[in-house]
């Protein structure tokens, strides 16, 4: 063992996004904001449905962004959160007969507690170790929603059944149709939230921390506030995301949410471009499409087609969508000069 | 007490599997910085391959040579062709890559062998190891292959021109540079190695946990907190730690209550995080500095 | 006579942002050149160009060999050494071991080992510390181990950038007395970037003065260190 120790200028993990980069402009938001309306009219219900996860693990991949993008904390642990935001939903909504809006609320300030919680020690890990904490936290939530202890709220290994909603107001549309505009108006809400924190003072805190977290501290940045208040917000949103889950899937069950899910979620946070928050989406029809797609290439070798896939993506666009974003603006400049 | 000693021994016993693995793991690291989340789908391919060569007729030690040449040699490769194109790309990229690389092998091997478990022949027999009931020969042979690894690796790195090479080369690539090393083939080099180490892994591992494309996923974790707790610049560390690992999970699931074998893994990592948290390089890794 | 070293029109970016603006210079066979400047003025950007570890455009020959894409450590091997700032020492790895280092493309393992014994008898306080990590030795003996290691190489040429850095006036007066003879006797070419311009112009040769990426100066060391504007800007007279 030796006396010397070893000194490292860490260059951060995760590469800086410049604050303007972080959004999309006006225009683009506008068409977006148009498409996502219009879209269920035209499409069949089953449609609808993926339409409705489509925006469910956007949000996700979204509050991800907003960690690992933000402030630079590696989560690998999503899935834990998303668990406890969906099975606080059904339990509200079955057990105790609360209305499906108001369990989300609900659902989103007990994940902010547990992710808060759990950025206390997490404080004092980074990288591959913090990597490892939330890897062991997503491995034992699906451990923990079996345990017998909890089985008369859980459901156990077999789970629970939520009731799907009608529209309020006996609006003319279908329950799949009702759910989608109300999850599109939640996701709406939440991403102007997002990008106006990231804006913001404290937004601002987290990037200073991902960039160089000695750095902030010394600048009279609180790292520990901030580091679990990301951590408790990301968690927040993604319990908010797990709830609209269960209420879209209507069913919770522990092998719902294992790891796999956190690491598609991660998966979806490249693909989008990490940190960019638009890019959520992106990400997030990725993680749902491709694998599909996969197993319509080859069942036997599904998995395979959507490694190959994969690397085809990170090869293209290393940055993820962002890259596109910035080469797509860049040629409207070049246009509109000409 | 005597039941906790009988833990504690057979902790070792399946800590082997974990602190050969978890070599194979550190290797990496000093290569490229980061854990490979594919290596244990890379060793178990490398397993199914030296039992396919078994399968068709060629002895045990012909077949283990010939599979750890062939590992290296796809270690090597899967790094030029794979991850030298990423070099310059993010971190998390590189992430996603070997998340990749993790669903290609797995689909791969399922497609050419399938998902029935298979068994593996070992060449130490598996009777008790000097009839003590808990270890097995097979098990000591396991411990005594990873020592033995161990200090191959120590001369390796102490006492050979390519070993004092691939420290500098992970230690400080610019200046390594400057002495006229090729850092990139450098990189390459620590996958071929890493590949044989885990190839090597596998073999001794699959006799216990028997032969099938999932076999390598509890184990590859068990790796990773076994390196990262012996921290993951120490060779020395990773087997130290992967023991440890093995005792613990042995001791968690005997003493604490409700938990059954789908908690220990959550349960062993979460006493490794808390290692880390007093000691954050792990037992024996240096104190890393860190200058704004 | 050709230089040894020809560097025309070399332009240097980090990122977006230019550093050098068309550098031209050369260094000729066995001279000793110093290159001054303030800070940011380029001097370390330079000598990173020659050595390919900086995006530049420009010619850079050596020996009459063009540089141009080839990575860094194949510049090294055409044997051209360079201690960088910050001297890059292997700190977690013994003296000892740093200076094999240096010598790691060698074939000849007895050349080897008697030039080690060389460095030793160069520096002295290596020898005596030989076994102890690296990273224990103070700024002046590190300093020493940088450039006994660049020497190891057997280089034609040796690049040092900012040796003088954070060292004591007497430390820094002997390790350039051993610049000196490094020069003379073992025929090595020295570029040597100082922002200590004083003793550096005691010791070359010839110098060039650099501002904002541009080569504004250049003559025998003598004639520059005479010349009123240095004395003003960079001798403080």
């Amino acid at each position: 063992m030796s006396a010397v120790q070893e000194v490292v200028t860490e260059a951060p993990a995760v590469e800086a996004v410049p604050k303007r980069a972080m959004t999309l402009g006006y225009g683009a938001s506008l068409i977006m904001l148009a498409l996502l309306i219009a879209a269920p009219l035209f499409v069949k219900n089953f449609i609808i449905f993926q339409l409705t996860m489509l925006l469910i693990y956007g949000l996700a991949v979204l509050a991800l962004n907003i960690l690992t993008g933000g402030s630079g904390q590696f989560s690998l642990g999503q899935s834990a959160f998303y668990a406890v935001g969906a099975y606080t939903s059904a339990i509200l909504m079955e057990h105790v007969g609360m209305n499906y809006a108001l369990t989300l609320p609900v659902a989103g300030i007990v994940c902010f507690g547990f992710g808060f919680l759990f950025g206390q020690p997490a404080l004092r890990l980074s990288g591959v170790y913090l990597a490892l904490a939330t890897f062991a936290l997503a491995t034992a939530m699906p451990q923990l929603l079996k345990l017998g202890y909890f089985e008369h709220w859980t459901g156990g290994v077999q789970g629970l059944v939520v009731t799907k909603p009608d529209a309020p107001f006996g609006l003319p549309m279908s329950q799949d149709m009702w759910l989608y505009y109300f999850t599109l108006a939640i996701t709406i809400a939440i991403y102007i939230f997002s990008v106006n924190l990231l804006k913001s003072r404290s937004g601002r805190a987290f990037m200073a921390i991902r960039d160089n977290e000695i750095a902030a501290s010394a600048m009279g940045i609180d790292v520990a506030l901030y580091k679990t208040l990301a951590f408790g917000v990301s968690a927040g949103i993604t319990g908010v995301a797990g709830g609209l889950g269960a209420i879209a899937v209507q069913f919770v069950a522990p092998d719902g949410y294992t790891i796999t899910l956190a690491i598609s979620l991660f998966l979806g946070m490249v693909v989008g471009g990490v940190g960019w928050l638009p890019g959520s989406i992106v990400g997030s029809a990725f993680i749902i499409f491709v694998p599909n797609i996969a197993e319509g290439i080859s069942k036997g070798l599904s998995g395979a087609v959507f490694g190959v896939l994969l690397f085809l993506v990170i090869f293209l666009v290393p940055h993820g969508a962002r890259q596109v974003a910035i080469v797509a603006q860049q040629l409207i400049g070049k246009l509109k000069r000409n | 007490m005597e039941l906790f000693t009988n833990q504690i021994l057979a902790g070792i016993a399946t800590g082997a599997i974990y602190a050969c693995m978890a070599l194979a793991v550190v290797m990496i690291y000093q290569a490229i910085d980061h854990l490979n989340f594919a290596q244990g789908e890379m060793a178990m391919f490398s397993t199914f391959f030296s039992w396919q060569l078994m399968q068709w007729g060629i002895p045990y030690w012909w077949a283990f040579l010939i599979t750890l040449a062939f590992s290296f040699v796809g270690g090597v490769l899967i790094e030029r062709l794979l991850f030298k194109p990423l070099a310059k790309a993010p971190i998390l990229t590189n992430v996603a890559g070997f998340i990749a690389l993790f669903a290609i092998i797995n689909s791969v091997a399922g497609l050419i062998w399938d998902f029935t478990i298979k068994q593996y022949p070992t060449p130490f027999g598996s009777s008790p190891f000097l009839g003590s009931q808990l270890i097995s020969t097979h098990q000591a042979g396991m411990i005594g292959v990873t020592v033995g690894l161990l200090i191959l690796l120590y001369f390796f790195f102490q006492f050979t021109r390519m070993g004092l090479a691939m420290r500098a080369a992970a230690s400080l690539p610019e200046s390594a540079r400057l002495v006229g090393i090729n850092t990139s083939w450098m990189i390459a080099l620590g996958w071929g190695m890493a590949a044989a180490i885990g190839s090597i892994a596998g073999i001794l591992i699959a006799p216990v946990v028997f032969l099938e494309p999932n076999m390598m996923g509890g184990v590859l974790i068990y790796g990773f907190a076994a390196a990262v707790l012996g921290g993951l610049t120490s060779p020395l560390g990773a087997v130290v730690g992967g023991f440890l690992v093995g005792i613990f999970e042995n001791l968690a699931g005997t003493y604490i209550p409700g938990v059954g074998n789908e908690l220990k893994l959550p349960i062993a990592l979460a006493l490794i995080i808390t290692v880390l948290v007093v000691k954050p390089a792990g037992l024996f890794g240096r104190p890393i500095v860190k200058r704004v | 006579m050709t230089a040894m070293l020809n560097v025309r029109d070399l332009r240097a970016y980090y990122g977006q942002v230019q550093a050098l603006h068309g550098l031209e210079f050369g260094l000729n066979e066995g001279s000793m050149t110093t290159l001054l400047g303030a800070n940011g003025a380029g001097k370390t950007t330079t000598l990173r160009a020659i050595c390919n570890m900086v995006r530049s455009t420009g010619a850079i020959e050596f020996e009459g060999a063009p540089l141009a894409g080839r990575s860094t450590e194949n510049i090294v091997r055409l044997g051209i050494a360079h201690v960088p700032q910050g001297r890059g020492t292997f700190t977690t790895m013994t003296v000892e071991e740093n200076l094999q280092l240096g010598a790691i493309t060698r074939k000849d393992k007895a050349g080897v080992v008697s030039d080690i014994e060389r460095m030793y008898d160069h520096f002295p306080v290596l020898k005596a510390r030989h076994t102890q990590q690296a990273g224990t030795l103070s700024g002046g003996e590190q300093q020493m181990l940088a450039v006994a290691r660049a020497l190891m190489l057997r280089p034609r040429l040796m690049l040092l950038d900012e040796p003088s850095f954070g060292l004591a006036p007497l430390i820094v007066r002997d390790l350039f007395k051993i610049l000196g003879k490094i020069n003379r006797e073992d025929k090595v070419t020295i570029l040597v970037v100082e922002q200590n311009a004083q003793l550096a112009l005691e010791l070359a040769d010839k110098a060039y003065v650099i501002e904002t990426g541009r080569i504004v100066m250049s003559g025998s060391a003598s004639e520059i260190a005479n010349n009123e504007d240095v004395r003003k800007s960079y001798l403080g007279y």
